[in-house]
């Protein structure tokens, strides 16, 4: 599309028919509706010489007409830029047209509003209800998402937050937690192919304040506030940003349970061996925040720390993680003093350094990641540290899978036994919770 | 039954300003045209075997495979530049 208005140069667009819906929606909210788009058979990657010059030969399996003839006339004949009309000025209106319970209940279904989990209706006195759970005014701005780095951002408000926090059923003293996750921007339902959810950590003295659970259980449906927040954050993204849905704004192959409500949960710094989580990242105790992780979608676990071979324990759960996707340790308690005890590890950032250094691999196995390949290697190409010093390692020689600024440490858990896990995820930011009340 | 009155939950969009694409060239012959690998999931490969077919089936055009400096989502305007200076039209793959 750059080089299309930007640039002037007639341009031809490559993709694979699965995304067909998406791409042309992306062409549409860009302003290009009329973009030259040609398929060829879903995957690229893997596929031989042999099957990628028969796509070539082939037909687009959206047109049915020849590949290469879409292509040239692409570049050759005109395009009317009609493909479908664009709305220059769409408002989203406050209300929804008045109906009974029953049909409101099978329209939000239908506009796919909904997680598909029984809702709270939104109505007038259950959003005042909630917007009483901050000092914020209803037509200020939170800030803004998008499902994708294509797609236009969208904007919401104080209220349009507050609707989707009843819908999720959540309570007006959880609102600001929920302001707090809707102000970092960071979706939670990215519409990546790889099937991403979102991770919500609660610190401070919100937590007990509204209930969030830190301990047995913090994971899983055992907290009214663990499972409404998240549940908030997730309706929140796919309302606020315009959409999630699959084939059109939701890519993700195989879909992601930790999206029913964000993989939500407070810390457990009480029983922590170290600093609470969002003081690592500039907060004072007495703060409270919430830290959002996106991007979650594989988990390794153990159980403990074995005196003899825990080393070796831990650098195997690290390198069964894919190398695109840096670990968060989630360390009940019983694991974290572990940690302590058997490796001496004072602090996190001590446990963080040697978890760098034990999660290494041979360099040519690293870089034959497909996900590496996809996003790491241009980059290294490109001359962006650490990755280019690590492109000029013999392939037998062993790198570090992960950057250390990637590797995170959060204690939580009750202590039923010292059971731990690792998620893989990227930490995005930490949203104070005390500047939304 | 009774009516009920709800609110709407979904955000506000961005008014949609149209783009123009641009002028179509009136053939291909001599031309130059730029083969973007994206850097995804093999697409080098794939725009190979395009440029192998444009080479039999189209030998007047020139063709030029040049992958984009880094990852996808980051702006390349380097490349853009220099298509611009040197191609007449371009072929981008191959993207979700």
């Amino acid at each position: 599309m750059t080089l299309e208005a930007k640039y002037g140069v007639p341009t031809v667009a490559m993709h694979t028919d699965k995304f067909d819906k998406v791409v042309r929606s992306v062409a549409q909210v860009n302003g290009m509706p009329g973009l030259a788009q040609v398929f060829v058979p879903q995957p690229i990657m893997g596929k031989t010489a042999r099957e990628l010059r028969a796509y070539v030969d082939g037909v687009d399996p959206i047109s049915g007409r020849p590949v290469m003839q879409e292509v040239v006339e692409g570049l050759t004949r005109p395009r009317d830029g009609a493909r479908g009309a664009i709305e220059y000025d769409r408002s989203t209106p406050r209300f929804v047209e008045a109906d009974t319970e029953e049909n409101l209940h099978r329209l939000f279904l239908e506009r796919r509003w909904t997680d598909y989990l029984p809702i709270v209706l939104p109505t007038e006195a259950r959003v005042a209800a909630m917007l009483a759970g901050t000092r914020r005014k209803p037509d200020e701005v939170v800030g803004c998402m998008r499902s994708t780095h294509f797609r236009e951002y969208w904007e919401y408000t104080v209220e349009k937050v507050a609707v989707n926090a009843v819908m999720a059923g959540a309570r007006p003293e959880y609102f600001p937690v929920i302001l707090a996750l809707a102000a970092t921007g960071v979706t939670a339902r990215g519409s990546s192919s790889s099937a991403v959810a979102a991770m919500a950590v609660v610190n401070g003295p919100i937590r007990a304040a509204i209930g969030v659970n830190a301990g047995t259980g913090a994971m899983g449906p055992y907290s009214h506030a663990n499972a409404t927040i998240g549940r908030a954050y997730g309706l929140l993204s796919q309302n606020g940003q315009g959409g999630s849905v699959p084939g059109l704004s939701y890519m993700g192959n195989q879909g992601n349970n930790y999206a029913y409500n964000s993989v939500t949960f407070a810390e457990n710094e009480e029983r922590s061996p170290w600093e609470p989580f969002h003081v690592q990242h500039g907060f004072a105790a007495t703060d409270s925040a919430v830290s959002v992780f996106s991007g979650v979608r594989s988990t390794a676990f153990t159980l403990g720390l074995r005196e003899k071979h825990w080393r070796e324990h831990v650098g195997h759960l690290l390198r069964g993680m894919d190398p695109h996707g840096p670990p968060a340790l989630l360390l009940d308690p019983i694991a974290a003093r572990q940690f302590v005890d058997r490796g001496g590890f004072g602090k996190k950032d001590a446990l963080i350094d040697w978890l760098h250094d034990a999660a290494r691999m041979r360099a040519g196995e690293y870089w034959d990641y497909q996900l590496i390949q996809n996003y790491i290697y241009p980059r290294a190409t490109f001359g962006e540290e650490p990755w280019a010093s690590k492109l000029k390692v013999a392939p037998d020689e062993e790198i570090p899978m992960f950057r250390r600024e990637d590797i995170h440490v959060i204690v939580v858990g009750g202590e039923t036994n010292g059971y731990w896990r690792i998620m893989g995820c990227n930490y995005q930011k930490t949203e104070s919770v005390d500047a939304w009340r | 039954m009774s009516k009920l009155t709800v609110l709407d939950p979904t955000g506000y969009p961005p008014k949609i300003s149209a783009k123009p694409l641009a002028p179509r060239l009136d053939t291909l012959d001599g031309r130059t045209v730029y083969l973007v690998d994206c850097r995804f999931d093999d697409s080098g490969l794939f725009l190979e075997q395009m440029q192998a077919w444009l080479a039999e089936h189209l030998p007047s055009v020139r063709t030029v495979l040049k992958p984009i400096s880094s990852v996808y989502l980051v702006d390349d305007p380097k490349t853009w530049e220099e298509i611009k200076a040197q191609g007449h039209a371009a072929i981008l793959g191959v993207g979700h």
